[in-house]
């Protein structure tokens, strides 16, 4: 049984990389394909559109900040990994679930919301700096969720 | 899926930029000739080399790089077929003529549309209707063998016009983007009131009110028949009780603020695609909002041409998307 408290260790580091990550690919994706549109006819706008197109993928960055945490506590990283018992994994797996579920969730919104923005950038260029807070606002969420990630996993003793 | 067009609107949201505004349009307006009116619109990007004298030709130049921009940007054009249904049926209509006549007009045919001018007359001359599209293979047989039995151009022009609105009328309702759907019904019922307008005026039967006028969801044909055979009030009057209450007014004043009132109906329609980024919808929007800069420009021209007043063209300009 105390070979599952590593499994679930590790699932938690890979649910935090995988499902943030998967979110910020499809946010990035979806910003970008918006970002070419307004580049296509207008090549001026190149760097306005491409803080945009970013603005999504910072929810990936942070589930891999949470699964390098997770994998340097559980001494994968430092070659000798520790004896975890199963609800020591579980409490792992579950301090990884925000970033992860939120993560997905956030960077896929703030897509669409960076399309949305790009749309502004495309009509009227002066108001970069306002069409920026609309997606910023979603990723108010993606923090928090960071936050409660990496309290949880640093506070777990193994 | 929606989210296939965010390309697409992208790119037209950066066109957009350049449609005209209403202030474009009154310095067009304010230009002492025609030809300051092709020198201004030359500089606005209109036309290209060959069309700087000739204002058609410039319009026409700009409708092909309209749909060549929508070719590009949307790889099935079958959700545009509400709006290319017009002149479609239209290069039919032509075809039948010109197949019967034996008299080859000049320009006729829209090019820009899924079956071209000399297509549509070989399929036509071989009485070959099924290559034509389901919709439109039953009005070209029931029209060719009108003509050619009457030699009546009108009974044939009332078939394949009425096959032209339910074909719109069709396509609208079974599209999934709200913007179709509506374009279609107010086509449909806007081209019934325009029928029942005309058949009152020139003292037409019931009969033939019925045979032109296509069926629609907001107006009723058999009511707006009869409200055209007690004359213009009687129309009015059933408008008045339908959701083209305002359209009365403007019928009461004219028929050309009646096409205005109508043409400003549809820009109204389409402003909300101003505000969205994932649908087909911009695109729908971006095409009526050019085609009805097209028509104004041509207004504008026309006036211009024919030596009208600065506040006579004004009258009949339409308001503008941007």
């Amino acid at each position: 049984m105390s070979d599952l408290g590593i499994v679930f260790a590790l699932l938690g580091a890979a649910t935090a990389v995988l499902l943030a990550g998967a979110g910020s690919a499809i946010g990035v994706g979806i910003a970008g394909q918006a970002a070419a549109g307004v580049v296509t006819e207008d090549p001026g706008k190149f760097a306005k559109v491409l803080i945009l197109q970013l603005l999504p993928g910072t929810q990936g960055i942070y589930g891999l900040l949470v699964g390098f945490i997770v994998l340097s506590n559980i001494g994968l990283l430092g070659g000798g990994v520790a004896d975890i018992s199963l609800q020591t994994g579980l409490l792992i797996f579950a301090a990884c679930l925000p970033i992860g579920l939120v993560g997905l969730i956030s960077a896929i919104f703030q897509g669409r919301t960076a399309v949305a923005s790009i749309g502004i950038v495309a009509k009227k260029p002066d108001q970069f700096a306002k069409s920026m807070l609309f997606p910023a606002m979603v990723e108010t969420y993606a923090i928090l969720a960071l936050l409660i990630s990496i309290l949880s996993v640093t506070s777990i003793k193994i | 899926m929606a989210d296939n067009y965010v390309y697409a609107v992208a790119r037209i949201r950066s066109k957009e930029n350049s449609l005209f505004s209403n202030s474009v349009i009154e310095q067009l307006i304010s230009c002492k000739t025609y030809e300051s009116c092709l020198q201004f619109l030359t500089e606005k990007g209109w036309g290209d080399s060959d069309t700087e004298q000739d204002g058609e030709a410039m319009l026409s130049r700009e409708r092909e790089k309209m749909w060549q921009t929508m070719r590009e940007l949307v790889p099935d054009m079958s959700v545009f077929d509400v709006l290319s249904y017009t002149n479609l049926f239209h290069n039919l209509k032509a075809a039948i003529k010109q197949v019967v006549s034996g008299v080859s007009g000049a320009k006729v045919f829209y090019d820009d549309c899924s079956i071209n001018g000399e297509t549509m007359v070989k399929i036509i001359a071989e009485k070959n209707y099924q290559a034509l599209p389901e919709n439109m293979q039953e009005a070209a047989r029931e029209a060719y063998e009108t003509l050619v039995q009457t030699r009546d151009g009108q009974l044939c022009d009332i078939i394949v016009d009425k096959a032209a609105l339910e074909a719109i009328y069709q396509a609208g309702m079974k599209a999934k983007n709200e913007i179709l759907r509506q374009y279609a019904e107010s086509t449909v019922a806007v081209a019934d009131i325009k029928i029942a307008v005309r058949s009152q005026r020139t003292w037409k039967t019931l009969d033939f009110m019925k045979q032109a006028m296509a069926e629609c969801r907001s107006v009723n044909v058999d009511q707006l028949c009869h409200a055209a055979l007690n004359g213009m009030d009687s129309i009015c009057s059933y408008l008045e009780e339908t959701d083209y209450a305002e359209g009365a007014e403007a019928l009461r004043e004219s028929s050309s603020a009646f096409e205005r009132w109508c043409d400003n109906r549809i820009i109204k329609t389409i402003q909300p695609q101003k505000y969205n980024a994932f649908s087909v919808g911009p695109l729908v929007a971006y095409v009526l909002a050019r085609e009805n800069e097209i028509k104004t420009v041509r207004i504008i021209l026309s006036g211009k041409q024919s030596g009208f007043s600065d506040d006579s063209i004004r009258e009949r300009v339409r308001e503008m998307y941007v």
